[in-house]
């Protein structure tokens, strides 16, 4: 069985089937892609799997669980973190203080032991504190441990968002978009960054208009428009479909 | 206008520039303030002054309660007065009608008054911004009804009378002997030590991330609906301790005392000092407090004052005076022992 496996999910949204018996799976230490044309329905299918909406019709296995009814908690602490297509940083706090947000659901401390400041507060908040300096530093984010949040360039606080997404303790990761905005430069850094998690082991679900980063990338493409998947496969072959083209550019005769 | 502001912008901005400097001799700082405090009532002051110092603290102490709430969470309520009513009754009648000493009187009205807060906290947890702020009004107004109601437990209109100070082993703490200054000291070292607690732990990141992004935040698996619970309960909890060492100092309590004024008073205090700050809270209480004792003759002008003052800060300053971001490095505990713990329980477990 796939690492994340979804079967026939619909939703709708009154009289709108949003999401019409997509299905689609994610192996291990894959990249695969979903993309489609403004409006397909991408950024649901994450608000599915993340437990923001509950799928009206199908079923959601991840890592042999069956994710039906979970809370967004206990998705995260099953292994599953997202991004947000415009991102949604905390601001107002400190980039080692977003890291450490990411590492809420692995605290072990109740409100007391903050209160008192016992043995284990101490342990435990210093071991997350050096953890998240740690991963900020393999994100290549060390310089900014002490910044706040909106002082970062748009590339880094789109690096940022993933990093916290990875102090989850997260193994599969959602990234909604996360080229968007961003001149070729920053999105070739960012294809490498991809690159690199993906070789460090995670898994990654992406959803993406840059088709330099796409066709790079993925391993498997899926292709939705106005709900329905209309193909999927390798980048070469999604290049060459034509059902594909006629999506994003319309059909209809050359003259 | 933009003179205003830069001169509100350049008196912050040296305030932050003093803070590298605070933190450096912050132990010498707070040891110093500690004792020039405990000294006050040593220089002579009359009991007018020390009634002042008294309510300065009291105030602090309430709006330390609400910043939990409102700075920290995000989530404004204007009903704060009714908390504060509760633990004044509640220890008031204890005391009383069942002859207890003050601290258990007090400990009971925390409990009860957290209890109120969960009541509060649970049916509004779907509420934010105004909708909330209606609906702890509502709450701080359903309070004072019930206060002016309830004969056979709260006297009614009438108030209750004849509240005992608080007394230790026989001895009376009063405004003469010094005893109620020193207690109010302790209480609001207390609950200064609890609100760092919760600030410097996961707590109140946690409650400063459901502030900045609710949904972020439920992303990155908090539960937010248990923390905003959990912050009303705190918030109600220390301004019923506030309110109970209260009807201990006044003696008299009736439904005048905690009216909307009160909560809209807390409030400008935490929006005044600054959200979100511990020192702001100091502040905030001192000059909003003080104001009106030092100006005497604009008596009937005050809440004009307190909303021209409250409606600037909002436009030049909304993160208050002492709001302004910190710029000393965070703090990162180097490894020492608690690594080989780690091995440890890493050991541990992979035994088990």
């Amino acid at each position: 069985m796939a690492y994340l496996e979804v079967n026939k999910i619909s939703i709708r949204f009154g009289g709108l089937t949003a999401i019409d018996k997509f299905d689609f799976k994610v192996e291990k230490g894959q990249i695969v892609s979903i993309i489609g044309p403004n409006g397909a329905g991408k950024t649901t299918v994450f608000n599915i799997l993340s437990g923001i909406y509950r799928a009206a019709e199908g079923e959601i296995t991840f890592d042999g669980r069956n994710l039906k009814d979970k809370s967004p908690q206990e998705i995260v602490s099953l292994g599953m973190a997202r991004t947000f297509q415009n991102i949604r940083l905390f601001y107002d706090m400190r980039v080692i203080e977003n890291v450490l947000i990411g590492t809420h659901i692995r605290t072990g401390y109740r409100f007391l032991d903050g209160l008192f400041r016992t043995k284990r507060f101490h342990l435990e908040e210093g071991e997350k504190i050096r953890y998240a300096a740690d991963l900020l530093k393999t994100v290549g984010l060390e310089k900014r441990i002490h910044d706040y949040a909106d002082n970062l360039p748009y590339g880094e606080q789109r690096k940022l968002e993933i990093a916290r997404a990875i102090a989850t303790g997260a193994r599969l990761l959602l990234l909604d978009e996360p080229a968007a905005g961003m001149n070729p430069q920053e999105s070739e850094e960012l294809r490498q960054f991809i690159l690199q998690l993906k070789n460090q082991g995670y898994t990654i679900l992406l959803i993406e208009h840059d088709m330099n980063v796409v066709m790079n990338l993925s391993d498997y493409i899926y292709v939705l428009d106005y709900g329905k998947k209309i193909a999927e496969g390798k980048p070469q072959e999604i290049l060459e479909n034509q059902q594909v083209v006629a999506a994003y550019l319309g059909e209809g005769e050359v003259e | 206008m933009e003179k205003i502001r830069t001169g509100i912008n350049r008196l912050t901005e040296g305030f932050s520039y003093l803070e590298t400097n605070v933190y450096k001799y912050r132990i010498i700082l707070y040891a110093g303030g500690l004792s020039l405090s405990m000294l006050l009532p040593v220089f002579g002051f009359s009991q007018y002054m020390t009634r002042i110092f008294i309510m300065i603290g009291i105030y602090t102490m309430l709006a330390l309660g609400l910043n939990i709430l409102t700075g920290y969470t995000g989530l404004v309520s204007l009903g704060h007065g009714g908390f504060f009513a509760i633990g004044a009754y509640t220890t008031a009648i204890l005391m009383l009608r069942f002859q207890m000493n003050f601290l258990i009187a007090v400990m009971i009205a925390m409990v009860f008054t957290g209890i109120c807060g969960l009541l509060l906290g649970l049916p509004t947890l779907r509420l934010t911004g105004t909708y909330l702020s209606i609906v702890t009004l509502g709450f701080g107004e359903i309070v004072r009804m019930v206060i002016m109601n309830f004969d056979t437990v709260t006297n009614g209109t009438l108030g209750i009378r004849n509240i005992p100070r608080p007394s230790f082993f026989g001895f009376e703490l009063t405004l003469a002997n010094h005893g109620l200054f020193y207690l109010m000291l302790v209480l609001l070292i207390l609950v200064t030590y609890v609100c760092i607690g919760i600030q410097n732990s996961n707590m109140g990141r946690t409650l400063r991330a459901i502030k900045a992004d609710e949904l972020a935040a439920v992303m990155m698996g908090i539960r937010s609906s248990r923390y905003k619970v959990g912050a009303f309960v705190v918030s109600a909890v220390l301004t019923g301790l506030a309110g109970g060492y209260y009807a201990s100092l006044v003696s008299y309590i009736d439904h005048n005392s905690f009216t909307f004024d009160v909560s809209i008073m807390i409030l400008s205090i935490v929006i005044l000092g600054g959200m979100g700050t511990i020192r702001g809270m100091f502040l905030g209480a001192a000059i909003l407090v003080a104001f009106p004792e030092v100006a005497r003759p604009l008596m009937e002008w005050r809440f004009v004052v307190y909303g021209l003052v409250l409606i600037l800060m909002m436009r030049f300053k909304p993160q208050g005076l002492l709001g302004w971001r910190s710029r000393l490095p965070y703090k990162i505990p180097v490894l020492k022992r608690s690594q080989t713990y780690r091995e440890e329980k890493e050991a541990n477990r992979r035994g088990r």
